[in-house]
């Protein structure tokens, strides 16, 4: 049995952002499906391992973690020597690294998530969409992609010349996005697009993608 | 001239996230003060320079630029590791548990504290408007079971990500002094070891000289 445990569901963009990470750096785990549909993260079991009730969590022995962005930071820290390259080594490379990590979690993932939930997850779940969200967060969201059309204009990844967290984190929103009205906000941005393609395309990606469509 | 540069503003919740860190790692430093009233984070300069956001704080250190406090407070707990306060931990284990609770203020405390200091604080002071109930009616609720877990976790944990005080607890402070001065203070009181953690934390020195030094500011 792998020591590395990834409990969530295919179809949750924070499990999405571990399987990610779990798949570019090659590790061993094993997968434990937990049913959204049925509520169990909301079961006392699974509180145990991530009080807030919320996709994903992950074990590596005896440790225990939660929150996404957390578990990312981990994995690439402790396996900094198998798969990708996840994060700098050098101090100053990877405080400019941390800085857009922080972007993506304090200034993209809001609007992005909003927008997700308004177009892509409510019509599956047969609920309509609040327009009124949806204009607030695309203008909001379209101010940020300019920034990041400034930033990759300067560099090839967010964080500079590599692909790291900065980059990987973004991809679960961007896939539920780029299946909505949405995907015009990405379009009309040329090195916004160009990133975009190039992250989407990578091979430890498309495994995560292709364990959603076995669900 | 220090190398340090900090730039940020009174009022600044975020500026203060970086100045606790400044203070607890004993660093040598240069304050310069973005004048937000005078729209001085929204020029080009500021945009080009400092935070292409046009947010507050920026800093430099030497050649070295960077934006969002979350991760100027990380740069300095790792650069300066020698330096004043341990601020995060060596081993990668306890680091991780470090690292969820961090995430914890940012992505389930952060939003909800932010919102409700914006109504209760910032609204009043700097709109001289009153609160909107709804949103405040709102979000009570939700910090409340968000202060529940922190219950549950400080009930086995003397600090949030262990036996020291790091970054998680520390970006917490900012934004508690502004509800602390709120109707929000109760649902902290009435939680015992959440409560004797925030006394604890609010009486290290080094914050209560970050929050005279940007009191000096205004």
């Amino acid at each position: 049995m792998a020591a590395i445990k990834v409990h969530g569901n295919p179809l949750s963009t924070a499990s999405m952002r571990v399987l990610a990470t779990v798949y570019e750096k090659e590790i061993d785990h094993e997968f434990v499906f937990v049913d959204m549909r049925a509520g169990e993260q909301k079961k006392e079991h699974f509180l145990s391992l991530n009080p807030f009730g919320q996709l994903p969590a992950l074990e590596d022995g005896d440790l225990k973690l939660f929150e996404s962005r957390a578990i990312n930071k981990y994995i690439a820290c402790e396996y900094a020597d198998k798969g990708t390259q996840l994060i700098y080594q050098d101090s100053k490379m990877m405080a400019i690294t941390s800085v857009w990590m922080e972007v993506e979690a304090q200034q993209y993932d809001p609007a992005a998530s909003k927008l997700g939930w308004e177009l892509a997850i409510k019509p599956l779940l047969g609920m309509s969409t609040d327009t009124a969200v949806v204009e607030e967060n695309e203008a909001k969201l379209a101010k940020v992609l300019d920034v990041y059309e400034s930033r990759l204009a300067q560099s090839k990844h967010l964080g500079g010349d590599c692909f790291t967290l900065a980059d990987l984190h973004h991809l679960p929103t961007l896939h539920y996005l780029f299946g909505t009205q949405v995907k015009k906000l990405f379009d009309s941005r040329p090195h916004v697009s160009v990133w975009v393609a190039d992250i989407t395309a990578r091979p430890a990606w498309l495994k995560v993608l292709a364990l959603q469509s076995q669900q | 001239m220090a190398a340090i540069k900090v730039h940020g503003s009174p009022l600044s919740t975020n500026t203060l996230r970086v100045l606790a860190a400044v203070y607890e790692k004993e660093l040598d430093h240069e304050f310069v003060l973005v004048d937000k009233s005078a729209g001085e984070h929204k020029k080009e300069h500021f945009l080009s320079t400092h935070n292409p956001f046009g947010q507050v704080p920026a800093f430099e250190d030497g050649d070295l630029k960077l934006f969002e406090s979350r991760a100027i407070t990380r740069y300095i707990a790792c650069e300066y590791a020698d330096k004043g306060t341990q601020l995060i931990y060596q081993d990668s284990k306890k680091m991780a548990i470090t690292s969820v609770w961090m995430e914890v203020e940012g992505q389930q405390y952060e939003q909800i504290a932010a919102k409700l200091a914006w109504e209760l604080v910032y609204k009043p002071l700097l709109l001289g408007m009153s609160a909107d109930k709804a949103i405040v009616e709102e979000n009570e609720p939700k910090l409340a079971k968000v202060l529940d877990i922190y219950e549950s976790r400080l009930a086995q944990s003397k600090y949030l990500g262990g036996d020291c005080f790091t970054l998680a607890d520390l970006h917490h402070l900012p934004t508690l002094h502004y509800l602390f001065g709120t109707q929000v203070k109760k649902l902290f009181d009435s939680r015992p070891h959440v409560s004797a953690w925030i006394a604890d934390i609010t009486a290290r020195p080094a914050w209560l000289k970050a929050l005279a030094a940007l009191q000096s500011q205004q």
